[in-house]
């Protein structure tokens, strides 16, 4: 079963540049949540803070029980051990081959025997589709095979807490559905809770069962998909329809007027598509092999009936 | 490096405390003995060939010096002594310190610098393990273990080089260079500079160690890390080296 991670009043930041302040939210025990936000909001950073990698300047991170920001060191990597985390480039070890570089965790932490050390890191490796490459290092693969070895590496030790630095990123369309799906499967499987800090808003639209956004240097809104998809709020309906016109400017934000400006323009446009109930996009369910927890199997009614009721609308 | 007035204090505190921990987490179980003896052999593969062609001409020059210079006093009796005291007690531990920090420390520091913008050490971290732990402890190890042998290697070649130099090129008598060996220098020599090698093996990995684990900004980062590392050491490695001299002269009885 995953473990809730409750964030309350979190501050970062660099010098005399604050990242983001006052971020609080709780991602539910085995729920998939989403971080969106533009380029350079300190996404990365938000994780690199839940694991303990970088101190806050306020603010608590509550998991199972303990505020990580307070812990010492050796306590603090016990409790990573709840965690895997898929870092962007997969940072893999460069000088060991897939399948040390997957057996590493078990290795350093567990007595196992390398014949059960080899059952499980074939068993991961199969489940990401890598079967065949354990003897490849690093080096000689590509991106999106590393971020896959990097999942392995992420599930070895069977994580309560799964953390996604832009899982998405420098992956073709193809490879970023087929890596969402993986991402559905594997939640419906192991019951982690999941975190997945990106900017494509496809995956954000599809995979997750909360989303949040962070922007201007703060958490402008935590919640469930649907409310998300559905808000009203310019930021949210901007970055999630990925438009020029709204707050978010290429450079930083934009001043008030022109934004106003921008919506009103918008508007009518905006609307006629809402009511055509373009807004929901269809949510990814577990492949037709996984068998379904509960959990899951109230979200796949709760989308049939959705959908239903839109083809008899239409 | 930032150019504020705190920063090079910061720089230096953080050094310090990080090689406290180091202090502190070299008797923790399990030892990685096999990090120590994979980076013991691959420190030792970098700086033996390197340190023994640096060792021939250093010997040969002090051999040169001296020699020239009991001539003029005419004490050339004791050409042989001067040498082996020069070679034993200055020149081996500071070739010695070169080529650790020069050689040793740059791959240390570039092996963790490039691993630490992999993202590697963060990843590391996160599955539970204590980068100074499984990394650096046996880094620095291997470096005093390598450091000490590497002294030893100096003397010998030193040695062997400021003979061939003084009796084959300056016409020495071999029989008054040897006979004249122990007349200054004595056992304590090679154990101060035994452990003085053994400081500075320690001191140059822990820095090296600091710099790449600090790294950041990508691969320019890592060369900025290299460069920084291999500044910082020597300028230690000489005060060090200094302060432990002095130190040494109070504490040993000199001969004659």
């Amino acid at each position: 079963m995953g473990v809730e991670i409750c964030v309350e009043g979190l501050t970062k930041s660099f010098g005399h540049q604050v990242v983001w302040q006052d971020v609080s939210l709780t991602l539910p025990a085995g729920e998939v949540s989403v971080m969106l936000g533009p380029s350079g909001t300190g996404k990365s950073v938000f994780l690199k803070t839940l694991v303990g990698l970088l101190k806050p300047d306020r603010g608590s991170v509550t998991i199972a029980g303990r505020d990580i920001t307070r812990l010492r060191e050796h306590e603090l990597y016990e409790v990573r051990k709840l965690f895997g985390v898929l870092f962007q480039d997969g940072a893999l070890f460069g000088s060991m081959n897939l399948y040390d570089n997957i057996a590493f965790p078990l290795r350093e932490h567990t007595r196992k025997s390398e014949s059960e050390i080899r059952r499980i890191v074939l068993e991961k490796m199969d489940l990401v589709g890598l079967l065949g490459a354990e003897r490849k290092l690093p080096g000689e693969i590509s991106g999106g095979m590393r971020k896959r070895a990097g999942l392995a590496r992420a599930l070895v030790l069977d994580p309560e807490i799964i953390l996604f630095d832009e899982p998405d990123s420098g992956l073709d369309p193809v490879r970023v559905a087929y890596l969402n799906q993986l991402i559905v499967d594997l939640n419906a499987q192991i019951d982690a809770t999941f975190l997945i800090v990106t900017h494509d808003i496809a995956s954000a639209r599809q995979v997750p069962d909360n989303i949040g956004l962070l922007f201007r240097r703060e958490l402008v809104v935590f919640g469930p998909r649907e409310k998300l998809l559905t808000s009203d709020e310019p930021v949210v309906r901007q970055f999630l329809n990925g438009r020029m016109e709204g707050p978010i400017g290429m450079a930083e934000e934009k001043d008030a007027a022109q934004v106003e400006q921008e919506l009103a323009r918008l508007g009518d446009v905006d609307r006629k598509a809402r009511h055509a109930g373009n807004d929901m996009t269809p949510r990814l369910l577990p492949g037709p092999g996984i068998t379904r927890p509960p959990r899951w199997e109230a979200i796949a009614r709760r989308e049939a009936e959705l959908h239903r009721k839109e083809a008899a609308d239409a | 490096m930032s150019l504020s007035p705190t920063g090079a204090l910061r720089q230096s505190g953080n050094l310090f405390a990080m090689a406290l921990d180091v202090i502190r987490t070299v008797p923790r179980r399990p030892f990685q003995a096999r990090e120590f003896i994979q980076q013991a052999w691959f420190v030792a593969s970098v700086t033996i060939l390197p340190t023994a062609l640096v060792s021939i001409p250093f010997g040969a020059v002090i051999a040169l010096q001296i020699g020239s210079l009991t001539r003029q006093l005419g004490a050339q009796s004791f050409s042989g002594a001067a040498s082996v005291l020069a070679v034993l007690r200055e020149a081996s531990p500071i070739v010695t310190a070169l080529l650790i920090a020069g050689a040793g420390g740059t791959a240390i520091c570039a092996d963790l610098g490039a691993r630490k913008i992999r993202e590697e050490i963060d990843a590391m971290q996160v599955l539970g393990i204590d980068p100074i732990h499984r990394l650096v402890v046996p880094r620095v190890l291997a470096s005093m273990v390598v450091a000490v042998l590497l002294n030893g290697l100096v003397s010998v070649v030193g040695v062997a080089g400021g003979y061939f130099f003084n009796v084959v090129l300056q016409n020495g008598t071999p029989g008054a260079y040897l006979a004249s060996f122990t007349t200054l220098a004595q056992l304590s020599d090679l154990w101060a500079a035994e452990i003085k090698a053994l400081v500075f093996g320690a001191i140059a990995a822990i820095v090296a160690s600091y710099k790449g684990l600090t790294a950041k900004g990508g691969p320019k980062g890592v060369g900025d890390a290299v460069n920084q590392s291999v500044v910082i050491t020597f300028m230690l490695l000489f005060v060090t080296n200094f302060v432990m001299t002095a130190v040494y002269f109070q504490v040993v009885p000199q001969r004659g």
